[in-house]
């Protein structure tokens, strides 16, 4: 029997109880939220349980919220693929925008060395026990993290581009 | 302070150190770019050597990091298309495309029949292009630069095919939301089938000079092979994890664009080394030719684009005339698209495997994060170990096979 969302919200439910929570389903996948200190297990399991078999990591990414409440300002976003049943799922760590860490998970995947380097060079989310947790893309010698949105991408003391000329206002930009 | 997060230099000056002390051995270190010929693009391999053997090394990449997710979350949709070209620049239908239908899946767009068989020729097309170059380069990289100048006029013809579609032979910006910006032309399908009737003599010609040549056998089979397991613990998607065995393809595993209306095998390798790589990209491209040939054959009519005005720019004589399309037109161009709250992740067969875009809009004019899941970022990671205990000369090989793409490494 092919592997249904049901199934997946059921199993990790009774293992998991409420730090697996806001399941619902959003353009055929299955999306939920994790409490960041079961992170690693949560992964773990889906990897490794028999029935989940969720063997491959699709990709890790971070997101800001800087409008949200303090302990939800940041977002590590997990996508993962059930080759056997093609399933996919995607699931999202909501992390404390002071201190952002959460647990790594390259000893389950090895993709995920980079992609989590590349997490904390963009946004400064740290992750616990990674080997190598330093920057990728940007030199190492950068304090700021870019992606965040609390940096704009241009300037802002440029004086030649005057953005009301262009249509923009500070809210549709 | 773990080793590893010292600059490699300084790690590899304390292992020199010991070694010496240990044995007299001399080891060294040999910085294997930015930008030496024999690595495709800037990216640098600090690698420590014992003789002619790796013993160890790291990848530094980020030489070209344009922040493209930066810019993306401030432009509006339509304009993230030009920075998808510059992903993987061997295939930038792929990327285009991909990036359009991650958009209609935003909005919920129903796509016509024919504009997607039209997508599943330029995307086949672009494929082969991409495999043109890798399976050449390997060539070149074992000293046969015969058969890289003899199809490379072959990727010049996929080029023109471009160029008439949409004008650009690199940098291709193709299509828009719902479709493409104009009708194919009668040349672009004369120049289609040109290439399909030339092509499979001069692709024959160059398997034959490499597929059971001597030296380049020597020089490949056994060479950086990774194993199934390993290949899907390090992400491997493409051409890369199939030459492992694996025989995962998203065009079969979630089809898009009409796949599953197209008769084509997956080729699958064995051993995962370099041959296997090689041998997987050259039936690919046999594989692509096929779909071709079936979307040209079974190209149904039908209009060119969705019907969606408030997504597709009107043509320009109704914008002069029409006053509802001139009010589509300006809201289009000023970028005031709404596009619904939504987060999204769509996955293509790009040239070097699952292409991915997860986007995040929150009912503005820009995305509210848009992250690229590019698969030479994620494959090129496991460089190091595959290379670590082989030859130098075995690592130049493993990284032209491997196929990797600056843009698409840096983003």
């Amino acid at each position: 029997m092919a592997l249904d969302n049901q199934t997946i919200q059921k199993t990790l439910i009774d293992q998991f109880g409420l730090s697996v929570k806001e399941f619902h389903e959003q353009h055929d996948l299955l999306v939920f939220e994790v409490a960041p200190d079961t992170l690693h297990a949560v992964v773990q399991f889906l990897k490794e349980n028999d029935q989940m078999n969720f063997n491959f990591l699709t990709d890790v990414c971070g997101v800001h919220y800087p409008d949200s409440e303090e302990n939800r300002q940041f977002a590590v976003v997990y996508h993962m693929h059930n080759w056997m049943d093609n399933v996919r799922i995607r699931f999202k760590a909501y992390l404390n925008g002071k201190n952002p860490v959460v647990d790594s998970v390259v000893d389950l995947f090895k993709s995920a060395n980079w992609q989590e380097r590349e997490t904390y060079d963009f946004y400064g989310i740290k992750f616990k026990n990674h080997p190598q947790l330093k920057r990728i893309l940007n030199m190492d010698e950068m304090e700021s993290f870019p992606l965040r949105k609390e940096f704009p991408m241009e300037d802002e003391g440029r004086t030649d581009k005057d953005d009301r000329f262009f249509g923009r206002t500070i809210h549709n930009c | 302070m773990s080793d590893l997060l010292l600059p490699p230099e300084q790690r590899y000056a304390k292992l020199i150190e010991e070694k010496f002390k240990e044995d007299g051995t001399e080891l060294q270190i040999l910085n294997l770019g930015p930008t030496h010929p024999a690595t495709h693009g800037i990216f640098q391999n600090i690698i420590l050597l014992d003789g002619e053997k790796v013993l160890d090394g790291e990848g530094t990449i980020g030489y070209i990091h344009r922040a493209f997710e930066k810019i993306a979350e401030n432009r509006p949709f339509y304009q993230i298309n030009v920075l998808t070209d510059r992903l993987n620049y061997c295939s930038s239908p792929i990327n285009n495309t991909a990036w359009w239908m991650t958009v209609e899946k935003a909005l919920g767009i129903e796509i016509p029949k024919r504009v997607q068989y039209l997508r599943v020729i330029i995307m086949e097309l672009a494929r082969i292009a991409d495999h043109i170059i890798c399976s050449s380069v390997m060539g070149v990289d074992t000293g046969a630069l015969t058969g890289f100048l003899y199809v490379f006029q072959y990727r010049e013809k996929i080029y023109e095919i471009y160029e008439e579609i949409s004008g650009a032979r690199l940098t291709t910006n193709m299509g828009r939301i719902g479709g493409f910006e104009r009708e194919w032309s009668p040349a672009v399908f004369q120049k289609i089938e040109e290439f399909l009737a030339e092509f499979p003599a001069i692709w024959s010609e160059f398997e034959g000079l490499l597929t059971r040549n001597r030296i380049f056998m020597d020089r490949t089979i056994g060479v950086g092979g990774i194993s199934a397991e390993e290949a899907i613990n390090f992400g491997f998607t493409g051409p890369n994890l199939r030459a492992a065995g694996v025989d995962y393809d998203v065009r079969v595993a979630t089809p898009y664009c009409s796949y599953e209306d197209f008769d084509f095998e997956i080729p699958v390798g064995t051993a995962g080394d370099c041959y296997d790589r090689f041998c997987v990209r050259n039936a690919e491209v046999w594989e692509s030719m096929k779909i071709i040939r079936q979307a040209l054959d079974k190209m149904p009519e039908g209009p060119y684009h969705a019907d969606v005005p408030e997504y597709y720019l009107p043509p320009k004589e109704d914008v002069y005339t029409n006053m509802e399309a001139l009010i589509y037109h300006f809201k289009i161009v000023m970028g005031e698209v709404p596009v619904p709250v939504t987060e999204l992740y769509h996955c293509v067969e790009g040239g070097n495997g699952e292409l991915g875009f997860y986007l995040i809009t929150d009912g503005s004019r820009t995305p509210y994060r848009l992250h690229f899941r590019r698969p030479c970022f994620i494959i090129y990671q496991a460089y190091n170990d595959i290379v670590k205990g082989g030859m130098l000369s075995d690592a130049i090989i493993t990284l032209s096979s491997l196929n990797i793409i600056a843009g698409e490494l840096d983003a």
